[in-house]
């Protein structure tokens, strides 16, 4: 049982792939399948950027050990010179110890799949616009969007 | 202690979603896609991926939901005479029986989750996503780029550069796209459909 509760990520993932899934195919509105299909594209952001988090990791931002003094604003360069100044001090007393473990201590998430997954949104909200434009469209000739109706018309004409 | 914030989330993600799928009124289901959109970008920075959040919250909860919403004004469901349009002009119609869809959702939603069973558990840091690159991009960008600090950014602008110049000629052509789809025929002055749309077009 313990086994199975590492996998809850991919679980709400899936719950929420299958509402996206379940309003696209139940729902004659043109709009509502839209939205449908905009959940099932969120959920698989969601599904990617769960894999790529590693336990105790933080963001791959790196902190700045080295080369960070020519910038950073006027006062607020004082201060971080002061903790980098620290920091220095920490690894010179330590450094004789277990020199290059300062390096490897701290645990970054894997920013591929955020990297990834920023192309996929600004991909997404492309296809969205094209979609919404057609649905214009449709309501232009047809005066509706459910799709049924649309339907009804082809076979009718 | 991440826990009390995270479990509230995801519950309000699915109630959201179910929410979402429930409801008939396609403004109200609009507001809860953004909703919706701002939830998950919660989640995601929870997930270390504050660049996705960040935008996502401003493509997946700001855009999005400013397309739909213009996409509703332009699409009532009966065009009005006078007066102005009332809640009901949004309402979807009632569908017919559920049963068939729910029964596919479902039978797709265990296969998927039998699939799981054979995935590496939430933040196992020996899953091969993590092991592959073996120098990874955190450790090489900070030779490569000088001391950029965000490695996101230094994955998306360098070493992958030219698929985010693809991205960028794929937004191009969508925007062309849409301007052709919804460019106003000026020469065939069209059915008063047509007329009537362009009426509360302008």
């Amino acid at each position: 049982m313990t086994d199975f509760l590492g996998l809850y990520n991919y679980w709400i993932v899936i719950f929420l792939m299958m509402t996206g899934f379940y309003i696209v195919i139940a729902r004659e509105n043109l709009i509502k399948t839209i939205i449908g299909l905009n959940i099932f594209q969120t959920s698989v952001f969601l599904l990617y950027i769960t894999m790529g988090k590693v336990t105790h990791g933080t963001a791959p931002i790196l902190r700045e050990s080295h080369g960070g003094e020519g910038h950073g604003s006027e006062h607020h360069g004082a201060e971080s010179h002061s903790v980098e100044h620290g920091q220095e001090l920490h690894a010179a007393t330590e450094g004789h110890l277990d020199s290059g473990v300062e390096a490897v201590t701290e645990i970054y998430s894997n920013p591929i799949p955020s990297v990834l997954m920023l192309t996929a949104i600004v991909v997404g909200i492309a296809t969205t616009a094209l979609a919404l434009a057609l649905v214009v469209r449709i309501r232009e000739e047809y005066g509706t969007i459910e799709e049924d109706e649309i339907l009804e018309m082809d076979r009718n004409s | 202690m991440m826990d009390f914030i995270v479990i509230p989330i995801l519950a309000l993600l699915a109630a959201t979603a179910v929410t979402v799928a429930r409801i008939r009124n396609l403004w109200a289901a609009v507001m809860f896609t953004g909703i919706y959109s701002f939830l998950s970008a919660s989640w995601m920075l929870i997930l270390d991926a504050p660049d996705v959040a960040f935008t996502e919250a401003a493509v997946g909860a700001g855009i999005t939901t400013i397309l739909m919403l213009a996409t509703l004004s332009l699409t009532p469901r009966r065009h009005r005479k006078s007066g102005r349009l009332s809640s009901e002009d949004f309402e979807e119609r009632p569908s017919k029986s559920p049963l068939f869809p729910l029964l596919i959702v479902t039978i797709t939603g265990c296969a998927l989750v039998y699939g799981t069973f054979d995935m590496p558990h939430f933040g196992d840091p020996n899953a091969p996503i993590q092991v592959y690159p073996q120098p990874s991009f955190v450790e090489k960008s900070q030779p490569d780029m000088h001391g950029l600090p965000n490695v996101v950014t230094a994955v998306l602008a360098s070493y992958r550069g030219y698929d985010t110049l693809g991205e960028t000629a794929v937004i191009f052509t969508a925007g062309i796209a849409v301007l052709l789809i919804l460019r106003k025929n000026t020469d065939d002055q069209g059915s008063s459909e047509s007329q009537s749309v362009t009426g509360e077009n302008a």
